[in-house]
């Protein structure tokens, strides 16, 4: 019996492993199995006629791949770079985007029942986006659908036609 | 033990492809007034392997027929058959069924019966009416006879009875069909058949070398293949031990038992070891067919000497392209990593630094090397695009009734395999386009004062990073004024005063066509908007030139390859950009004066002209860029579209650098081709002068020029 089945039998089966991380004084969550790799912030080359969020694109071993700022996406916190600033790259529909948020804080298990719905406001991302809320030890935490986020229009990531054909 | 012979189909497939090609090159080059012995020689060598691998996996639609046409090749060669321009064609309509039926086989569908049954049906009329007029001269030595019995013997099983055993034996036996085809026209010596063994064994030239004296005094000289010394040569090869065993296939054991006695005189058997002489007489060939041996590694090397033979020089492996790629960026990070590593390199002090430096400056000759190699095995010569032209030149002169001489030249030149795969099309469309349209009829072209064999020549020639390719015809030339009237008929505003090369252009657009009459080959219209479209695919563009009545010339300018650029690298405040050098003109530092003002936007005045000038840290968004003119430098570029100027920082040095996709994980983004990854592993942007010339002058420029 591999792990993971082995797993599932015990906890249910239900459950789904999600990265936290930090955008200003709020937490949120994204599905584990899109995150690549989790590295420092490099320079990036600078693309014109870029919305600003798109900071520019670094190399990933040969693959010249668009780095994302969150905070400046949504509005949040303070966009400075230093030796500790985070990007997580993500593999989304066998794409490579890296997005720079302030934090990673953990890795966190979460049960279908333990998510609730969103609420209609009151969060930075449009609600579109999100997957749900989730209490973890007392402190919530967003769940974003970040494949629906970067493929959206909105971020601008990829071209419009292979998102929606009458676009 | 059984072997898994499914495992070779496609090693099968791609050896009998070689093969037809082979001979469709060496057929249509044939002179059909003195044939080349040795070029009907290799022609049957390549009908002889097909026919042998096809039996042994059992491909007998494919063998039944390439036997015919072996046979015809045979007399062919043994100069008992004239070869007339009856007989190529012949031959040639057999390949297509040739080719038709492997496809056949290979895509697992049904193979065309019908095409087959009439090509053999053709063949033999072929050869039955050459077998009446060479009869009397068969009658020559009775060795002769005696082993083009034992050939016949093979023959009978071969054709009638039982396709296994003769399949089996006419793959793994170079010569047994030279028995075969001119066993047809001999008497029957079956008697003889067990005295003159060693005569017979002569014949058998692949065989040991001590034959080879018999074969001589018999007078065979004409047989002597030019294997012999490879395969005598061979002789010790391993492959000998490997056939021995147990691992021949089924096929051949059925062979040397069935066949064992319809020619008990067969000068194999005739040796004390009957199974190990055939397979020995008969293993570098079987190696040649190396499909059937399991271990390829054993069978391929006996199989390049005798390929050598054949006028192929070139060992070669097939790989997949995927694999070239990764390859590719591999030795892209490789050479990234290794200037990283010299960079840390020169901040090490002391003895230690100096070792390092040594140890540094050895992996980066290495890595330029490994880089220059990899790069160089994507490069093709374009020998085997050519190849196919002739045949095609052929055929439709053929069909249009015109006389027309294909030259071929510098077919050598190497090109990125992408870009061949991507030139076939459009290449084949032109030639055509040249032989229907250009060139004209014989009376036309004796009453215009020309021969009357027209001349397409179809060239290939590398200047600078640029690849040029060029259909030149000396026909009728393209006429300027019908070109003209149909582009009114056509709803074009067109003055009568433009250029000839504008002109020439015209027939570039959609549904353009001055031909008088649709043919079947062309005229549709459809066609050169497609042509010209695929090479601005390809990153190349079309040029013609041509003149009424002395024909016209169409040139494709292709950049070497897809995957390299070769680039000025400027810097534009703290960023670097890559611009091709295909389409910088120069570059200089500005005067106050060639500079001029016109509304917000600054133009330059150079050499009585004005040039828009795009300031490139304005375009592309840098910041800390010098924003004085006079202190920047202008590269002035030219695109397909217009000629203008940037503005740049600084010039910082010219270099070839590897072409990336911002597609593959962002999108496309208007003034950029791609992206290159730098030294330093950073990344540069490569400047795309089309898209800049239409995105910038259209919004700030466009009025000015008007």
């Amino acid at each position: 019996m591999s792990d993971t089945a082995l797993h599932q039998a015990v906890i249910g089966g239900d459950d789904k492993e999600y990265l936290s991380f930090v955008l200003a004084d709020e937490h949120y969550a994204l599905d584990i199995k899109t995150v690549k790799e989790i590295r420092g912030y490099e320079q990036v080359t600078k693309i014109a006629n870029a919305p600003a969020f798109i900071k520019g694109v670094i190399n990933l071993r040969g693959d010249i791949v668009p780095i994302v700022d969150l905070r400046l996406k949504f509005n949040v916190g303070e966009a400075t770079y230093t030796e500790f600033t985070i990007v997580i790259m993500l593999n989304i529909q066998d794409r490579i985007v890296g997005i720079v948020v302030d934090g990673v804080s953990d890795v966190i298990r979460l049960m279908e029942d333990q998510i609730l719905a969103p609420p209609e406001f009151g969060v930075a991302f449009d609600s579109r986006y999100l997957h749900g809320l989730a209490d973890v030890d007392g402190q919530m935490v967003i769940l974003v659908n970040i494949e629906s986020l970067i493929t959206s229009e909105e971020m601008g990531l990829v071209a419009p036609q292979s998102v929606n054909e009458d676009a | 033990m059984s072997i898994d012979i499914e495992q070779f189909h496609g090693v099968f497939f791609d050896e009998s492809d070689e093969h037809l090609d082979d001979m469709e090159q060496l057929l249509i080059s044939l002179d059909v007034d003195s044939p080349d012995s040795e070029e009907l020689n290799s022609i049957f060598r390549a009908a002889h392997s097909i026919k042998g691998g096809s039996g042994i996996f059992g491909f007998n639609a494919l063998m039944n027929l390439t036997h015919v046409m072996e046979n015809l090749l045979d007399k062919a060669r043994n100069q008992e058959l004239s070869v007339t321009t009856n007989i190529v064609n012949l031959l040639l309509e057999t390949l297509d069924v040739l080719k038709a039926t492997l496809a056949a086989y290979r895509n697992q569908v049904d193979v065309p019966e019908q095409a087959i049954a009439v090509s053999i049906t053709k063949l033999e009329k072929a050869l039955t009416e050459t077998q009446e007029t060479t009869a009397p001269d068969t009658n020559i030595e009775t060795s002769n006879h005696q082993n083009v019995d034992s050939g016949n013997g093979f023959d009978n099983g071969n054709d009638s009875t039982h396709s296994d055993s003769g399949d089996a034996f006419g793959f793994f036996d170079d010569e047994p069909d030279t028995h075969i085809g001119t066993s047809q026209q001999s008497a029957n010596t079956d008697s003889e058949l067990s005295t003159q063994t060693d005569d017979g064994f002569g014949f058998f030239d692949d065989t040991p070398s001590e034959t080879t004296a018999s074969v001589e005094d018999d007078g065979f000289g004409f047989f002597d293949e030019p294997e012999v010394p490879v395969i005598k040569s061979l002789a010790s090869d391993d492959s000998f031990g490997f056939f021995d065993t147990a691992d021949i296939p089924p096929p051949n054991v059925k062979a040397n038992d069935s066949v064992g006695t319809q020619s008990a005189a067969s000068p194999v058997q005739s040796s004390p070891v009957p199974t190990n002489a055939i397979q020995s007489s008969v293993a570098p060939d079987t190696a040649a067919n190396k499909s059937t041996s399991p271990p390829p590694s054993i069978s391929k090397s006996p199989a390049r000497p005798a390929r050598k033979t054949g006028g192929r020089d070139s060992a070669s492996i097939r790989v997949d392209t995927g694999k070239i790629d990764a390859m590719v960026n591999l030795v892209g990070e490789l050479v990234i990593t290794q200037s990283m590593l010299s960079l840390i390199g020169q901040e090490v002090d002391g003895q230690v630094g100096e070792r390092l430096q040594v140890a540094i400056d050895e992996l980066q000759r290495n890595t330029r090397e490994i880089q220059e190699s990899v790069m160089s095995v994507r490069m093709l010569p374009l020998t085997a695009t050519f190849n196919r032209f002739p045949r095609l030149v052929r055929d439709l002169a053929g069909k249009l009734d015109k006389k027309v001489d294909l030259v071929l030249q510098g077919a050598h030149t190497e090109i990125d395999k992408s870009l061949i795969e991507k030139l076939v099309d459009p290449l084949t469309h032109l030639v055509r386009n040249s032989i229907d349209h250009g060139i004209e009829l014989p009376e036309k072209r004796r009453a215009a004062g020309k021969s009357e064999m027209g001349t397409v020549i179809l060239g290939a020639e590398q200047k600078g990073g640029s690849i040029i390719i060029s259909i030149i015809d000396d026909g009728g030339g393209l006429n300027r004024a019908r070109i003209l009237d149909k582009a009114r008929t056509n709803g074009l505003a067109v003055n009568d005063d433009i250029p000839d090369s504008e002109v020439w252009q015209l027939i570039f657009q959609a549904g353009f066509s001055t031909a008088e009459a649709v043919t079947d080959v062309s005229g549709r219209g459809v066609g050169m908007d497609v042509v010209r479209r695929n090479i601005e695919a390809i990153g190349g563009r079309i040029e013609i030139e041509s003149s009424l009545g002395e024909g016209s010339g169409f040139f494709i300018h292709l950049p070497l390859t897809l995957a390299i650029v070769d680039g000025m690298c400027v810097s534009v405040g703290s960023q670097i950009f890559v611009i091709p050098l295909l389409n910088i003109v120069e570059s200089f530092q500005p005067t106050a004066s060639q500079l001029k003002t016109l509304g917000n936007d600054t133009v330059l005045y150079i050499r009585d002209q004005y040039w828009p000038l795009v300031p490139l840290h304005d375009y592309m968004d840098v910041e800390n860029a010098n924003r004085k003119p006079t202190e920047a430098i202008v590269v002035l570029l030219e695109s397909s579209k217009k000629r203008f100027g940037v503005l740049v920082d600084a010039l910082v040095g010219q270099q070839q650098v590897v072409i990336k996709s911002l597609e593959d994980h962002y999108r496309k983004v208007a003034g950029i081709a791609g992206a290159t990854i730098m030294g330093d592993g950073k990344v540069a942007l490569i400047i795309d002068a089309d898209s800049i010339a239409t995105t910038y002058t259209s919004s700030q420029i466009e009025d000015m020029l008007a």
